[in-house]
Order: structure tokens, then C-alpha cells, then sequence
């Protein structure tokens, strides 16, 4: 019986291993060290918004601002890398500070106004994309210096930066989410916000925090996207929050807050860049994609209000 | 003996368990044509249970209920409104956003061919308020009326369904003097139409103002039913509490001289006023009073949960600004809710993670948790305090009530308080676990901590506290010692 339970808390992990199976038998290519570098490099930005989300959904929130934060701090850092204007480190800086700020602005707005996050970072997402188009004029931002174009598409010891980016960024998400005060806050806000109050926990303070920590990661995705297709555009982004919130959900993590884990959304992030490839190896067309990704997200989450009920 | 005709409601052998437990006993029942019958005891006796199955929103595990001669115990809530009993809620139950005539109308409404007939609906309500004599406009929407208007339109709408049974569930809590003089003038009303009122309140006054006969429930059984001329109220007290102070408690410890928490004149609107307590290292102070007396809201007062408007509190001699429940906790103030569920746990954190939850950043350095330290820590209070559970990482969602409140004890206690508010420390928990939380209270107290119980139960207040504060209506009435206090004492107190 013990078996089985854990069996289930690791669902996802297993239908990711037979998906992978099978698609190995079918496509020869798939295990190939060359196809796993394009699948991981594909999903990078995706899993940098989904570990920033996961914090936020745990808690019971959602963020929608994020694809338009990623369009937001791309163009800010791209109007400050051109070549022979600033040192790397300014325009890096300037996006990671992008993020930061819309992240603050959500959580301020969240906790003083008691408004939904739903309806502020619909809002936000519409003001965000807003200000990068001003900040543009609406025009795509390029020419930028060779050092930022680096960041996304430089390797390292014949592995893609990025590759490292994502991996360094999982473990301290983990970290945090498993091994700190602040980790084990998030959990108790999400799983029973006036209980959290009354163990004597600050819960505006852990949403302040995780909005902040939603809004720097996306602008840490926004500066490796801009980087890896060398110009800041207004209008990248868009719809990548509902890429990154299916990653969280297929990855067990609980809507209404409480439940799920980093690795969850790792494998989530995953599973939906193995689709794709496999689907593109397989010559299916794009049309198809969608419809199997949509089917994907509702069975996983099928999947596990069923598992939540057998285990009641 | 009265006459057949006149036996409107008649209730035989009633019983309900919940998880094992009686909640009610063999209840015998006898409803009267056009008589007020009122039903006393007190919280926890059984009265909302009973109600409950009356109305169809429980189901009875035996016994049988029996309106007009028609055996009623199966229906549901709706074919029971319509066989005629109705019940005016505590809480109201009406939709804002739609009018007082649509309100009363409601499922039932007027049409002509598909549509709403709006003209008829709102002349039937007109008619029918004005027969009662209520001066209400039935064209405004019910989010504009007051809390009195809103529970005549319940008895109204009552009224609409020709029910011949209304049950009123502290029908006056939230009426003025005015008001309630209003509410009685339509029972009478309604009485001379034959209808039978089945009235529950906690006010004595009123129950000998307006009620024909009392029934008496206490711990889930039928105790007697008196006509009210025949009952003082007295006896009627020691119906309602009579029981003796079973062996659970063992002696208590002394209270030391040093005072660890003094309440100063607090006050807070419409909730409580002029409450000036104090206690003492080592004692337990019983605050006792009926529902809605105010004494969960002095609690979460005092526990930064709720503000209060004026008043001060000290501990150990010193003034101290609480504003949130991190103030209290970090001044030494714990408090186990009454409400676990709401208040105690996170339903998905483990064990551990819940009795460490409070105290967490002494197992951290620099934010990052020594889950070593964190797990020795909890596991030696789990043992001490008898949790039961599979092991350290069970979820609490899946345990016991009892080791849930053992949990939620623990949590408060790791972060090392001074002074515990327990409020209704026992509630839902079976007799093990409550003889066990008695034990500890007691180790706790002899180790100099301060104690203030909230309880309903007499018995446990009586057997467990040093000195027992009471309240009604949110006035403190009494702060008996030891030796004054007694079921009836407190209880004449409460109901001041």
C-alpha cells in the first residue's frame, strides 16, 4: 500500500520516463546528447518563469505579469548593451532590476490592496507591456555587444551557458523552497494563510517576497532571451506565463496553494519541451502541438485531483 | 391530557452519533398548536442537533418524528418546508442584490406563460407583510435592510409557506429592545393563528416573557419538559447544568505572587467592554460565559489576531504594544485557537514542520533550517506530549483531533510563552486525550507558566481554574475564587 502511495507521489516523474521511452524506441535521434542540449536550451526561459511561479502558486497566488516583465527588462537591458556604451555587468543589472521592481509593485499591490493576484497581475501585465513599448518606441531594440550576446549563446566547455544558468538557478530555488525559514513559510501561507498569521508569521512579508522573487527571475529570463536572439523586443513574451503556470500545474504543484515542489516543475518544464521535440522529430505539425499540450495540462491535473481523492 | 388535535409535533426516541460520540440521546418531544415552547441547555447540550434533524439537514440514527400524524424523520429539507416547518437561521439567509419581495418569493414565484408575473410577486408580498403589520417596502433590496427587517422578512417568508411549525434560533441576538418588542408582538400574532413556535435563546428574560412550556436538554439528553409558570428559574438552572464533577481533574497547583499578565479597562466596540483581569504565574484563570459573551474575542484581542479600541495590556509589570500574533509570540503570549482547523495547522505540513513552525529560527542559522536540530527538538516535545502519529513526517491533516490539538499545543509551547490562552482546549477531543491535556496543564502550571482557559464546559472550568472570570454580553460579571464558585454561581453570573 506504501508502495503504491509513493508510486503516485512520483507521477509525473514516471509518466515523463515512459514518455521518453517510448519516444526513443519511435525516434532514434531523441537520447542523443545533441538533442537533449537543443531540448534543455529550448526550455530554459520557460523553467527560469515556472521556478519564479512555483514560489508564488505554493503560496496561493498567481503572477500573469511575467511574459511581459521578460519584454520589459529584455528592451531595458538591450537600450544599455550596445557595443562600447556600458560594462556587462550595467545592463544585466538593469533588467535583473526591471523584474524586481514590477515583482515589488505586484506584492505591495497584492498585500496592501487585498486585490486578488489574479486581477492585479492582469493588470500589471497589461502596464508592463505597455511601458516596454514606450520605453522602445515600439521598435525592436539590436546591435548589442558581443559580451551580452554571450550570455545566451556562448558555451561553456562545449555545454550552452544557459544550460549552467538553468541548473545553478534550480538548486537555489530548491534550497530555498526546501532548506529555508523563508521555504517553509511559503508552504504554511499557502496551506492555511490565518493559521500561518497566528504561528506568528509576517504573511505579507512572504508575499512581498515571492512576487519579488517571480518578477527578478523573469527579468533574468527576459536579458537571456534578448541576449540569445540579440535584440530587446517590446513584444517578446507574450503568453509565456501561461507556459510557465502549465509547467507548475503538470509538475503537482497545487492551484490553490500549499502543495508542490521545485523538482515537480522542473520535470514539468521538461515534459512540455519533450513534447515539442518529440512532435517536431516526428514531423507533426504545430497545430497538433497545442492540442496535445492542452491535453497534457488538464490530464495532469485529472491525474492528480484523482490521486487527492483516493488518498482522502 | 390534551386533546389529539391539539398535538401538533410529535418526537420519539431520538438519537444521533457523531464519530461514536452522542450527540443526542433519546429525545422525547411534544409540540403544542399555537404554543411558544421554549428549549434550554447549555452549549453543546444537543439544541442545534435537534433542530438540525427537525428541519431534514441531519438525519437521525433512530427514532422518529411525526407532524400532524405524518412520519416526517425521512424527508428532506425541502419536503419538510413544504409539510410545513420552518426555520428563521441565526445567519441570514437572504440575497443581497435581489428585493425583499423577490427574497420571500423566491423558488416559488409568481409567472405568467415563461415569465416572472414581477406585479403579482411584489402584491403578495405587500399583502403579506401588511397582514403582520410590518412596515417594510418589498420593492427595496434586502443588501439595504437592517438585520432586525431582514429576520422579520425570514419569519415572513415562513409565514408565505403556511408553515405551522417556526423554529427561532436566538431569534434576538442581534435585535434592540425596540425590536424585539416588535418580534413578540408577531409570535403572539402568530400564536393566535395556531402556529407553534419552537424558540431557542440563552436570554431568561425573554424565555419567561414570552415562552408557554420549556424543555431541558443537557449532554445530549432530554432532561425535562416544564410549563414555564411551573419552573423559576432556579430550578430551571440546575436543570440545565446538574451534573457532578466527574474524576478528572487532579489538584491544582498554587499560584505564585508575581503577575504575568495584566488587562487594563480593554474595550472594543460592540464586542466587549471594561474587562480588568489579571493572572498570576502558575494559575490558571477560567473564563466561563455563553456563546457570543465575548470571550474568543478577548482572546484574540490580547493575541494580536484582532485590534481593540482602548484598554492596556501588561505583562510581567510592563506596557507592550501587540498588533499581530508575531508580537504576541515574540513577548511570550501563546494561544490554541478554538478553532483548529481555521487557526491551529497547516493541514499539509508534517508534524515536525507544525510543532516547529513558531519557533522555526531557532533551528536556523542564517534563514537555512538545521533540520537535525528541528527534528530532535520536536520529537522529544511529540513524545513528552504523546503524540500519536505514524512517524515525524505524517501530514497532520490525517490525524486525530486529539493529536491535532496535541500538535498545536506543542507548536504554541516550543516557542517558549509565559502565558497560553487555551480556548476550549478540549473540544472534539475524547476522554483519553482530554485527561491528558488536564495532566499537562497541570505540569505546565507547576513550572510557573500562566494559563487563561475559555471553556463551556462547567465542569472543566470548574475542576481546572484557580479563579474563574465570567462574562455575558460582553461585561465581565464575576471573578469567582475556588471556593465561591459552583455550576450555579457561574451560570447566574453568565446569564446577567
Amino acid at each position: 500500500m506504501r508502495y503504491i502511495k509513493n508510486l503516485r507521489q512520483y507521477g509525473i516523474f514516471i509518466v515523463f520516463s515512459i514518455i521518453c521511452l517510448i519516444i526513443s524506441f519511435i525516434s532514434p535521434q531523441f537520447l542523443t546528447v545533441s538533442n537533449w542540449t537543443i531540448i534543455i536550451t529550448q526550455v530554459s526561459i520557460n523553467a527560469l518563469l515556472a521556478f519564479g511561479v512555483t514560489f508564488v502558486i505554493i503560496t496561493g497566488g498567481i503572477d500573469l505579469s511575467l511574459g511581459s516583465i521578460v519584454a520589459m527588462a529584455g528592451v531595458s537591458a538591450a537600450m544599455l548593451a550596445h557595443p562600447d556604451s556600458y560594462p556587462l555587468i550595467i545592463p544585466v543589472l538593469a533588467g535583473l532590476l526591471a523584474g524586481l521592481i514590477v515583482g515589488v509593485f505586484n506584492g505591495f499591490l497584492i498585500t496592501k490592496s487585498k486585490i486578488a493576484p489574479f486581477i492585479v497581475t492582469l493588470g500589471t501585465m497589461t502596464i508592463v507591456r505597455g511601458l516596454a513599448l514606450i520605453l522602445s518606441k515600439g521598435r525592436p531594440v539590436s546591435n548589442l555587444s558581443d559580451p551580452f550576446v554571450f550570455i545566451g549563446s556562448g558555451k561553456f566547455l562545449g555545454i550552452p551557458l544557459l544550460i549552467f544558468i538553468l541548473i545553478l538557478m534550480f538548486l537555489l530555488c530548491s534550497i530555498i523552497l526546501n532548506k529555508t525559514v523563508l521555504g517553509r513559510y511559503i508552504y504554511a501561507v499557502g496551506g492555511n494563510e490565518q493559521a500561518a498569521r497566528a504561528s506568528g508569521i509576517n504573511i505579507n512579508r512572504i508575499k512581498m517576497i515571492v512576487y519579488s522573487i517571480s518578477g527578478l527571475l523573469a527579468g533574468l529570463a527576459g536579458i537571456l532571451l534578448t541576449s540569445r536572439i540579440t535584440t530587446g523586443q517590446p513584444n517578446a513574451g507574450a503568453g509565456f506565463e501561461l507556459d510557465a503556470i502549465a509547467a507548475v500545474v503538470i509538475g503537482g504543484t497545487s492551484t490553490t496553494g500549499g502543495k508542490g515542489s521545485m523538482a515537480g516543475t522542473l520535470i514539468g518544464v521538461l515534459l512540455i519541451g519533450v513534447i515539442n521535440n518529440s512532435l517536431d522529430l516526428l514531423n507533426v505539425t504545430s497545430y497538433y502541438q497545442q492540442v496535445v499540450m492542452g491535453i497534457i495540462i488538464i490530464g495532469a491535473v485529472v491525474l492528480d485531483s484523482l490521486n487527492q481523492r483516493a488518498n482522502s | 391530557m390534551h386533546p389529539p388535535a391539539e398535538q401538533l409535533l410529535k418526537v420519539r426516541g431520538l438519537s444521533k452519533s457523531f464519530l461514536g460520540v452522542k450527540a443526542l440521546d433519546n429525545i422525547h418531544f411534544d409540540l403544542k398548536r399555537g404554543e411558544v415552547h421554549a428549549i434550554m441547555g447549555e452549549n453543546g447540550a444537543g439544541k442545534s442537533t435537534f433542530m438540525k434533524i427537525l428541519i431534514g439537514l441531519l438525519k437521525a440514527d433512530s427514532g422518529s418524528i411525526s407532524l400532524n400524524s405524518v412520519q416526517i424523520e425521512h424527508m428532506d429539507v425541502y419536503a419538510i418546508m413544504q409539510k410545513g416547518i420552518s426555520m428563521i437561521h441565526q445567519e441570514i439567509l437572504m440575497i443581497p442584490e435581489l428585493t425583499v419581495a423577490q427574497n420571500i418569493y423566491l423558488g416559488r414565484e409568481s409567472k405568467r406563460a415563461f415569465l416572472l408575473d414581477e406585479k403579482a410577486i411584489i402584491q403578495q408580498a405587500e399583502e403579506l407583510l401588511s397582514s403582520m403589520g410590518l412596515d417594510i417596502q418589498v420593492r427595496t433590496k434586502a443588501k439595504y435592510l437592517s438585520i432586525a427587517e431582514l429576520q422579520l422578512i425570514e419569519i415572513a417568508k415562513a409565514v408565505s409557506n403556511n408553515a405551522s411549525v417556526i423554529i427561532m434560533d436566538e431569534p434576538s441576538s442581534a435585535l434592540s429592545e425596540k425590536e424585539v418588542e416588535i418580534l413578540f408582538k408577531i409570535i403572539k400574532d402568530l400564536k393566535s393563528k395556531g402556529v407553534a413556535i419552537i424558540y431557542i435563546s440563552h436570554k431568561m428574560d425573554e424565555i419567561y416573557q414570552i415562552a408557554d412550556r420549556i424543555t431541558v436538554l443537557r449532554d445530549g439528553q432530554f432532561i425535562a419538559t416544564k410549563n414555564t409558570v411551573d419552573l423559576d428559574k432556579n430550578s430551571l438552572i440546575a436543570l440545565m447544568v446538574g451534573r457532578e464533577i466527574e474524576e478528572l481533574f487532579t489538584s491544582k497547583s498554587l499560584a505564585k505572587d508575581e503577575i504575568v499578565l495584566k488587562v487594563k479597562n480593554l474595550h472594543k466596540k460592540g464586542k466587549f467592554s471594561d474587562i480588568n483581569f489579571e493572572v498570576h504565574a502558575g494559575e490558571v484563570l477560567g473564563i466561563a460565559g455563553l456563546m457570543g459573551a465575548g470571550r474568543t474575542e478577548i482572546a484574540r484581542a490580547i493575541f494580536g489576531l484582532d485590534s481593540f479600541d482602548s484598554g492596556e495590556i501588561l505583562l510581567k509589570g510592563k506596557t507592550v504594544q501587540i498588533r499581530t500574533p508575531k508580537d504576541a509570540i515574540e513577548q511570550g503570549i501563546g494561544y490554541v485557537s478554538e478553532d483548529r482547523k481555521a487557526l491551529g495547522f497547516i493541514p499539509e505540513l508534517s508534524v515536525n514542520q507544525n510543532i516547529s513552525l513558531s519557533s522555526i529560527l531557532n533551528f536556523s542559522k542564517r534563514w537555512l533550517i538545521n533540520e537535525k536540530k528541528e527534528r530532535e527538538a520536536t520529537a522529544k516535545i511529540a513524545y513528552e506530549l504523546k503524540i500519536k502519529a505514524s512517524g515525524p513526517n505524517q501530514k497532520v491533516i490525517n490525524l486525530s483531533g486529539g493529536n491535532q490539538q496535541k500538535v498545536v499545543i506543542a507548536r504554541v509551547l516550543m516557542a517558549s510563552p509565559m502565558l497560553i490562552i487555551l480556548d476550549e482546549p478540549t473540544r472534539g477531543i475524547d476522554i483519553g486525550a482530554k485527561q491528558e491535556i488536564y495532566k499537562l496543564i497541570r505540569e505546565l502550571t507547576k513550572n510557573g507558566l500562566a494559563v487563561i482557559m475559555i471553556s463551556s464546559e462547567l465542569p472543566e472550568i470548574l475542576g481546572m481554574s484557580n479563579r474563574i472570570l465570567v462574562l455575558s454580553k460582553g461585561k465581565q460579571t464575576a471573578i469567582l475564587t475556588q471556593k465561591e464558585a459552583n455550576q450555579e454561581k457561574i451560570m447566574k453570573y453568565a446569564l446577567h
